[in-house]
């Protein structure tokens, strides 16, 4: 057992520091956010040519092999400056998607686009009744000749204005929220039927609405057995969940330390605030916080590769739910200790807080991991 | 990066499993689970029984008992005593005096302490805390004067823990008044057995009597019992109060708990409704079981820093902060399975007919000192706040 990370990964850390110190600084994040997009594609090409776009395929796909590891020190730095880039959406969890669902010939198709930045293609899965149950799929997909027609609202798909395609999960057979028959089709975000609907997020990004009216792909478009596409998106959910927690692991460090540095300069009653020990002892409460969660994003991390599902799943659910409870800790108490200029926009703790907040609603929340790791048999005994 | 264990790894836990199975008692087992007292003879039986396998002080130094594994091993051993439930080797040799003893005592003192620590042949106790100095330990009054080739020691000590069975105690005592109050302290050994050593009891809220103060009245202390240097003694203590802290995550009592908790609030054996049936209740465990999960991760992280360079890291003030905390929260819990028969105030002795419950709020009540002793987790925060977050 060692948490040492290997010459390559300290390397990869380095590399993504220095990036985001010299080419993105929290003004030109706000800059990039204030845009209509509220990404820039010219940050996805340097990006790509830092070899992140590619970063979790694997080397005969086109890809560079990188592992759970990678992910956590990428997802980290990424937190660190608020990066909007939906690398995330696009890179992670449609990586985990291909590398599960997709055959070698799809791989072949999308990857070597995918890891050259060239494509950007996202999942299509949320609806506005399911919230974050993945089997509640209602839009349809109906059997047509040479391929499929597919019908409904998918919603909050992670920067969809700006997608090349989506990968749409779509009912093929069974009851709405029927485990079995749900397919995942590939679709051109500007492929006739198609519309799409774009908001701003609180934490700087897009989402879309996205409106699929008698929608024709064709048989090629389906990735793995169309009636058994749910095991696909848990997976990549749960690999998901691992990134994330690293990403908010990110957030609460960068939180923390700019909340103590405040503490040793501002000066209020004739000396820094830092001296007064009810403060003191907040901070040193944030950092049990950070810690905690950042113990609990290691073995979600360690999980990635877990095969037994329930296994994998309890680890990402405890690790959501440490993960929810201490960002909301330290996001709320980072803004306290600042006192009202962390209330203003142009100052990047409110940002940082806002961003803890909005992970989440991402992918469960506390509430929705608590009531699923309570009706399992516990952590207790889990090895 | 990698936070497997190793197939020896995986190999070494199963033996000491196995060890375990073969050697604890069944009757100390059941102590362990209910809570109630180890007696002295019990747990002397008990720490033979280690130290005839070469397993009563294994973070020692091998010359004098150690078995020279490495943190990970330690950890994995301390894991499985916890959590089977045996009982641990008594803290206060093995854990405390011992380590100052071999870190920063003569040659002498090494080899006639430590062989009876190491089998429990003397019991010691703890003469930190004062009625007067508590978590400002260095404002402590107990005097140590020096008279020929004795030192002469006057006052009072506060919490001794198990003093009443103690042959020993290490004491704090000013050796130096006019000194700044840290740089005029220096550690001393004391038969309990001296003349003007006065023993009194203290009876807790658990209704037990674990505690005492211990009086000194012109006791006379042979001057070889002095630990290191004089006026030394702050720096000892800080050595041997940074080691309490790292033992204090027990994540492995905490894990015990948590399965019996489990059990109990799935089959009460009082025939109630099964407690387990509360959602209410199921996710007050399951967030438990979540922070055993954190905390455990974060205990092997700082066992993997220690790794590197042998010190004890700041970090550890996580792992007391975090680990009695949750040791509070899981004894709430186990109380509260037990449903109102938890009113019933056991003794520690004899057989009532509702066995399950004994131990259940009195060991709640007991386990409020783990956020006071061993440096209060105020103390800790306040730590953190200097030591690692430099404010």
């Amino acid at each position: 057992m060692n948490f040492d990370l290997s010459e390559e990964q300290r390397l990869l850390a380095d590399s993504l520091a220095k990036w985001a110190a010299r080419s993105y600084d929290f003004d030109r994040r706000q800059k990039i956010c204030a845009t209509p997009e509220g990404r820039s594609p010219a940050v996805w090409a340097e990006l790509a040519d830092l070899g992140l776009t590619g970063l979790p395929f694997a080397e005969a796909d086109g890809g560079y092999g990188g592992g759970p590891v990678e992910t956590m020190i990428v997802m980290e730095a990424i937190g660190r400056a608020l990066v909007t880039e939906p690398w995330l959406d696009a890179v992670v969890f449609t990586g985990a998607l291909l590398r599960h669902g997709a055959d070698s010939e799809r791989r072949a198709a999308l990857v070597p686009a995918i890891a050259a930045g060239e494509l950007l293609l996202v999942a299509a899965i949320g609806e506005p009744q399911a919230r974050w149950t993945l089997a509640d799929v209602a839009t349809r997909a109906t059997p047509i000749a040479g391929g499929w027609r597919l019908d409904g609202v998918k919603t909050l798909v992670p920067h969809g204005a700006a997608a090349d395609r989506f990968v749409v999960s779509a009912r093929t057979g069974g009851d709405r929220t029927s485990p079995i028959g749900i397919g995942l089709f590939l679709v051109d975000r500007t492929a006739p039927g198609v519309s799409v609907v774009s908001h701003e997020t609180h934490d700087g990004g897009r989402v879309a609405d996205v409106r699929l009216d008698e929608v024709t792909v064709a048989a090629e478009a389906v990735i793995g057995d169309p009636a058994r596409g749910l095991p696909i998106l848990e997976r990549a959910t749960d690999e998901t969940i691992a990134a994330i927690s690293a990403e908010a692991v990110g957030i609460m460090d960068e939180a923390l330390k700019t909340t103590v540095e405040y503490l040793k300069t501002r000066v209020q009653f004739g000396r820094a605030i830092g001296s007064f020990q009810v403060l003191q002892h907040r901070a040193a409460d944030m950092f049990v916080a950070v810690e905690q969660a950042r113990s609990m994003a290691l073995w979600a991390t360690m999980s990635v590769g877990e095969e037994d599902v329930v296994t994998r799943r309890k680890a990402m659910a405890a690790a959501k739910i440490q993960v929810a409870k201490s960002a909301r800790f330290v996001g709320q108490q980072a803004i306290q200790l600042h006192g009202g200029i962390a209330m203003t926009w142009e100052y990047k703790v409110g940002h940082l807080f806002k961003r803890l907040t909005m992970i989440d609603k991402r992918f469960g929340d506390l509430d929705h991991h608590l009531d699923w790791l309570a009706a399992t048999d516990g952590l207790v005994g889990a090895a | 990066m990698d936070l497997r264990f190793t197939d020896d790894e995986i190999a070494f836990r199963r033996e000491v499993r196995d060890f375990l199975r073969a050697s604890v008692p069944a009757a100390i087992r059941a102590k362990m689970i209910e809570g109630r007292k180890i007696d002295r003879d019990e747990l002397t039986a008990w720490t033979r029984t280690l130290h005839a396998r070469g397993w009563a002080v294994p973070h020692w130094p091998v010359e004098w008992g150690g078995t020279g594994w490495d943190p990970i091993r330690r950890m994995i051993f301390r894991d499985e005593i916890q959590s089977f439930p045996a009982p641990e080797t008594l803290s206060f040799g093995t854990a405390m005096v011992g380590p100052v003893i071999y870190t920063f005592g003569s040659q002498a003192q090494k080899q006639r302490f430590l062989p009876r620590i190491a089998d429990l042949t003397d019991w010691w106790c703890q003469g930190f805390s004062e009625p007067g100095a508590g978590s400002d330990l260095a404002s402590l009054k107990t005097r140590a004067v020096r008279d020929g080739d004795h030192w002469v020691v006057n006052g009072q000590k506060a919490w001794t823990t198990l003093g009443q069975h103690a042959d020993w105690i290490f004491v704090l005592a000013r050796t130096d008044p006019k000194a700044k109050p840290q740089e005029g302290i220096s550690f001393l050994l004391v038969d309990m057995k001296s003349p003007g050593v006065t023993l009194v009891p203290t009876r807790t809220i658990d209704g037990g009597w674990e505690i005492n103060e211990v009086f000194f009245d012109d006791v006379r202390v042979p001057a070889e019992n002095l630990v290191g240097e004089e006026n030394k003694g702050w720096d000892y203590a800080k050595f041997l109060l940074t080691n309490e802290r790292n033992g204090q995550a027990r994540v492995g009592i905490s894990k015990a708990r948590l399965k019996r908790i489990r059990e109990l609030a799935d089959f009460p054996p009082d025939g109630a409704v099964a407690p387990l049936r509360n959602p209410a209740f199921r996710r007050r465990l399951v967030e438990l079981e979540v922070e055993m999960r954190a905390l455990e991760m974060t205990q092997l992280r700082v066992i993997a820093a220690e790794r590197g360079d042998g010190k004890p890291d700041p970090a550890s003030s996580i792992l007391k902060i975090r680990g009695s905390e949750l040791m509070q929260a899981s004894s709430e819990l186990l109380m509260d399975v037990m449903g109102p028969a938890a009113a019933i105030a056991h003794g520690d002795d004899g057989d009532d007919g509702v066995d399950w419950t004994r131990g259940g709020a009195a060991t709640y009540f007991n386990l409020r000192k783990l956020s006071i002793y061993g440096g209060s987790n105020e103390i800790q925060r306040s730590i953190i706040a200097k030591a690692i977050l430099g404010l």
